[in-house]
């Protein structure tokens, strides 16, 4: 077995070298009922070949992204990410190290982390950013949990067009919170304005709002920010398209205490849903009521410039049961793999992207609008928008697959059994398409209408 | 004979043992490398991408104003700054990484090869269902391997770590008491050996904490369980094998204990290595436990994460797994991703996390499970026993090894700093002296209970010679310690590491006035 | 002006109703650098042997209690701002944070010197 490297006769000897007859002499403290005498009923072992031959023919049963005009978003986004990104991440060095607990031998860990701490308060418009949540869905919840330890207030506003998975782990988390933090989520409409301002009270401790949101809208959140600092409350910002931040105001301009991004656009791919890279910022005044690790810049005994993770504290191997969370890993990898691609976009690239993402929708929107029975329902949006079909959107999607395209995701999969948003249809935009594309999906839905 | 003057020298020369002070700081292989936001702004591109149209926006008034404040590097400028910031680190494929508690076994390339296959990289989650069934048959084989090898009937697959498959874990022990109206338990039992993040959990779902001591044979003390139990009592949560490397024999009177009392047994499969396949943790009496993919299935650490931790689950508390889950349909599968689509009986308390779980993950442990098989995995845990047994029997006579006599390890052993007494060398300088010896250290000071502490887990994948090798590193080390301060032999200790690219940073610094981000020299100068 | 010391390792200083409240050179030394101090909101009452205070050093989180009830009226900034003085000088201006004291009863268990001293021998 080419992963187990002791031969017989070296267990052997290491047998008599610890003074046991057996294996079994180890294994003493156990049970003798909960001993195993055989191994358990699944297959026994394969060689790489086998393997590769099993899991490739699961793999091809799937339909990729790039094999044909792809407009699926919704909270996850196809980019195009350069070849040497996947190359890097895959080096020894990055992809079998550990968390940098022994900084000595972790600084191109470490560096990287505060490389990609800096990106993110930078993109976000933020003072300070963690090393990374898990995603941006289980980082909306930590989000939530610090502005109730910040406010100690007990009542978190949503907004009804935060990414229903978004709010159900905020939910979730919160249901179950000791801070017996109650979760009040806005009405679902595609385009109606959302008052949620009015909602705001004095036991308010954070409004939550998804920009740009689930349907594509794209909103200036400068007034609400106003509301609800006024009434003592945060306003935390959810970007779900972290290219969105190339063009469009950052959420700090806009008066964000707290940032959480989704960062998978970013060197991370499609990856079916996981694992992505929570980035997380926030103001100076909160930094220690920040979850997840951060890094921090230092000198060594010879005065040279390092880092270190620092901010400990907060965490759980010390704090335990008094921790901000008890979050123990980061994105690690993920994280290295946004900081790359971002670092080969730079400025103007990271700003061109997003701009290419941008036409790319307007394009899109203005071929769909020439289909018979389509009605394009967003008016402003990034790279994302909504549309209305004259019958069920799921079905649609269905029949579009039947003739080799993937259009968008039907908000009946993310709000099953509303009615009112039955026949809509959220539909993604970037910069892999090509107009080839966009006719395709045109005449596709034409002709699937028909 | 034809002259040819090209001759050079060619023999070995003598010195190099001196420390030269080079002009660029570099050092032949190890070289210095600034951040990229010290390269500034230069007009440089690093992808190529069209130029946009330059159409009208439909932004609605909201496009950014302003400089973002990224560097600019071309392509081979990136990729040389990222492989020198690599060239900086230890990893398992540099030696071994003896961290005990982390399972730090070889991360088998087959497995990044299977993730990146375009029919599991390069698809959606919220593609119809229908286009991705190769995805969720993988999902369910997954779950089916990992509930046949603890046996337990169920299994959540979503939780993206350790830490959050615990929380997943209570908080399906919180539902199944809600669901029995019984909101008075609120207490959770935790042994004081207990990893940080159990009593995080538990915190963070608003259960109060009571630390259960450990017996002089390193297990939880059972009396005194048992005198804690009452019927506000949710649950217990033990790891198994212990963060002391040693199994806890009592478990099932423990789970018993626990039951009879009217809550559950939470188990923290951190140690799952010991005992795969050869171990269910369904009969010792576990009613939750979370696996960690990137510890016992190898997937890999990369550098802090990403990690995995699907929770199997009991009969009693199988019907509160949290959304999403697949279920068969037909001959083929179905994704549940709402409440309205349980079926009977099943009552997810909720849902972790967008979308389905760590895919990437599962396709690597699944790589990973199905090239050991049940024979492998169970040779696996044998082999991981084995390894840290033999490193303590090889070490207890030079080393203070709490539990080194009282009988047999796991697949970690724990060591304390009873045998530096008198030395001055702390547990940290004996890690850091070991770093020069070309080791990462071993986990320090975890578990609390002892002084000191230092958890060996050499894992399965190290070879007899790698053990002995480092045997003699660790054995080398303690002699020199307890020899003394005589003739500055412990300066080896207080000042190292001495030949890694930094030596021992200021934490205190870091701390105190905290620099989280690079800012323009220009804006740092203003700010003093 | 009279220093009481507490078995949770607090030195209080009194002068008249006004307790100054630190941490013992001994737990200074136990800790480590100090890097963070948390210090009690003005006017916030507290309760005898309570949580008051947070101190932190790299590794490790430490809470300070009040050895006595009362009423906080002024809280040291300057260690806020500086948590070095912790290290400096624990027991002078290193001080925490003063109450103005609800029950001189909570003085009559506490420690002198001489019995912290040797309370700490004995329990290292």
């Amino acid at each position: 077995m080419r992963y187990l490297p002791l031969t017989p006769g070296e267990r052997q000897q290491m047998l008599a070298a610890i003074g046991a007859r057996s294996i079994d002499d180890l294994f003493v403290d156990v049970p003798e009922a909960a001993r195993l005498k055989d191994p358990v009923d699944l297959p026994r072992f394969m060689g790489e070949m086998q393997v590769e031959r099993e899991l490739g023919a699961l793999a091809a049963k799937n339909m990729t992204a790039s094999s044909v005009p792809f407009f699926v978003g919704a909270g996850a986004y196809k980019h195009h990410v350069p070849a040497s990104v996947d190359h890097i991440i895959q080096r020894s060095e990055f992809l079998t190290s550990y968390t940098p607990y022994q900084p000595e031998i972790a600084q191109g860990t470490l560096q990287y982390l505060f490389e990609f701490q800096t990106q993110v308060a930078a993109i976000t418009g933020m003072d300070v950013a963690n090393a990374s949540m898990y995603d941006g869905s289980t980082g909306t919840g930590e989000a939530v949990l610090m502005a109730a330890r910040i406010t100690k207030r007990h009542k978190a506003v949503l907004s009804g067009r935060l990414h229903p998975h978004y709010a159900d782990v905020v939910r979730t988390v919160c249901g179950h919170a000791g801070a017996n933090l109650a979760v009040e989520i806005g009405g679902v409409h595609p385009t109606a304005p959302e008052d949620l301002a009015a909602r705001i009270d004095s036991d308010t401790s954070c409004v939550v709002v998804q920009n740009p949101d689930c349907f594509g809208n794209l909103a200036d959140l400068r007034a609400l920010a106003d509301a609800a600092h006024a009434k003592g409350a945060l306003l935390i910002v959810v970007v779900t398209e972290a290219v969105s931040l190339g063009l469009v105001t950052s959420p700090g301009a806009m008066g964000a205490d707290i940032v959480v991004a989704e960062g998978q656009s970013i060197g991370v791919g499609l990856q079916f849903g996981g694992p992505y890279v929570g980035l997380f910022a926030t103001r100076e005044k909160y930094m220690r009521q920040m979850p997840g690790r951060l890094c921090g810049q230092t000198v060594d005994g010879q005065g040279r410039r390092g880092f270190v993770l620092t901010l400990s504290t907060r965490e759980q191997h010390i704090r335990r049961e008094k921790a901000t969370s008890n979050i123990c890993t980061n994105s690690g990898l993920m994280c290295l793999a946004f900081t790359i691609h971002m670092t080969l976009l730079g400025e103007h690239g990271f700003q061109r992207l997003a701009q290419l993402n941008h036409e790319a929708a307007c394009d899109l929107a203005d071929a769909l609008a020439e289909v018979p029975g389509v009605e394009v329902l967003t008016r402003s949006y990034f790279n994302e928008f909504t549309v209305k079909l004259p019958k069920p959107a799921a079905a649609v999607v269905s029949a579009l697959v039947k003739k080799g395209v993937l259009g968008g995701v039907p908000a009946s999969r993310l709000y099953p059994g509303d009615k009112d948003v039955e026949n809509l249809l959220i539909v993604a935009a970037t910069e892999v398409n090509t107009d080839a594309c966009r006719a395709a999906f045109a005449a596709a839905l034409t002709e699937v209408l028909s | 004979m034809s002259m040819n003057n090209q001759g050079r020298p060619t023999h070995a020369t003598q010195g190099g043992s001196e420390q030269i002070l080079t002009f660029t700081g570099h050092r032949a292989l190890v070289q210095e490398e600034d951040l990229i936001f010290d390269r500034g702004r230069s007009g440089k591109w690093g992808v190529d991408l069209p130029v946009p149209k330059g159409r009208a926006n439909r932004l609605g008034g909201t496009a950014r104003k302003g400089e973002i404040g990224l560097p600019d590097l071309s392509e081979p400028e990136t990729v040389r700054h990222f492989v020198r910031l690599s060239q900086k680190n230890y990893s398992i494929d540099t030696g071994l990484f003896p961290l005990g508690s982390c399972t730090m076994k070889h991360n088998p390339r087959l497995n990044e090869k299977m993730a990146r296959l375009p029919g599991f990289g390069d698809i959606h989650p919220l593609q119809p269902q229908e286009t991705v069934q190769g995805a969720w048959e993988l999902i369910d084989r997954l779950a089916h391997w990992l509930k046949t090898l603890t046996g337990m009937p169920a299994v959540a697959m979503s939780p993206k770590a350790g830490a959050h498959g615990e929380l997943c874990g209570l908080m399906a022990i919180k539902a199944a008491l809600q669901a029995r109206g019984e909101k008075q338990r609120t207490r959770i039992l935790v042994p004081e050996s207990a990893h940080g993040t159990n009593p995080a959990t538990a915190a963070l779902i608003g259960y109060t904490v009571d630390t259960v001591p450990a017996t002089d044979r390193g297990r939880v003390d059972l009396a005194a369980l048992k005198a804690k139990l009452g019927p506000d009592v949710a649950a217990v949560m033990v790891t198994n094998p212990n963060t002391c490397g040693l199994f806890e024999d009592e478990v099932r009177e423990i789970a018993d204990a626990i039951h009879g009392a009217g809550g559950f047994f939470y188990c923290d499969g951190a140690n799952y290595n010991a005992i795969v396949g050869r171990v269910r943790p369904g009969d010792l009496g576990v009613d939750a436990m979370h696996i960690n993919l990137h510890k016992t299935f190898s997937t890999p650490h990369g550098g802090g994460g990403p990690g995995a931790g699907p929770v199997v689950f009991s009969q009693a508390l199988a019907p509160f797994v949290p959304l999403p889950y697949v279920v068969a349909d037909g001959d083929g599968f179905r994704n549940v991703e709402h409440s309205g689509e349980a079926g009977d009986g099943e009552t997810p308390f909720g849902r972790l996390t967008a979308f389905h779980g760590q895919m990437g993950m599962f396709t690597r442990a699944m790589s990973y499970m199905m090239s050991h098989g049940s024979d492998g995995l169970r040779q696996v845990a044998e082999d991981a026993v084995l390894n840290a047994n033999y490193v303590l029997a090889q070490l207890k006579d030079v080393m203070s090894a709490p539990f080194g006599d009282t009988g047999p390890c796991m697949h970690e052993a724990l060591f304390d700093d009873e045998f530096l007494k008198g030395t001055g060398v702390t547990t940290l300088d004996f890690a850091k002296a070991l770093i020069d010896e070309g080791y990462h250290p071993m986990t320090v000071y975890f578990p609390l209970v002892v002084h000191g502490a230092m958890l060996v887990e050499p894992t399965e994948t190290e070879s007899k010679e790698t053990l002995d090798r480092f045997i003699y590193a660790m054995r080398s080390l303690a002699l020199e310690a307890k020899a003394g301060n005589k003739e500055g032999k412990t300066d080896r200790f207080s000042g190292a590491p001495y030949l890694s690219p930094r030596s021992r940073l200021d934490e205190t610094a870091a701390a105190r006035k905290p620099v989280l981000k690079w800012t323009p020299p220009a804006a740092a100068q203003a700010a003093e | 002006m009279t220093v009481y010391f507490t078995d949770q390792h607090e030195w209080v200083s009194v002068d008249g109703d006004i307790a100054t409240v630190g941490i013992t050179t001994h737990a200074a030394e136990q800790l480590g650098d100090v890097v963070f101090v948390e210090l009690p909101a003005i006017g916030k009452v507290v309760a005898a042997r309570k949580e008051a205070a947070v101190v932190e050093s790299v590794k490790a989180a430490s809470d300070v209690y009040t050895p006595v009830s009362g009423e906080v009226v002024e809280a040291n900034d300057a260690v806020a701002g500086e948590p070095a003085k912790v290290n400096e000088d624990p027991e002078g201006a290193g001080w925490f944070f003063k109450v103005k004291l609800s029950n001189h009863e909570d003085l009559a268990n506490l420690m002198d010197k001489a019995a912290y001293d040797a309370f700490v021998a004995s329990n290292g």
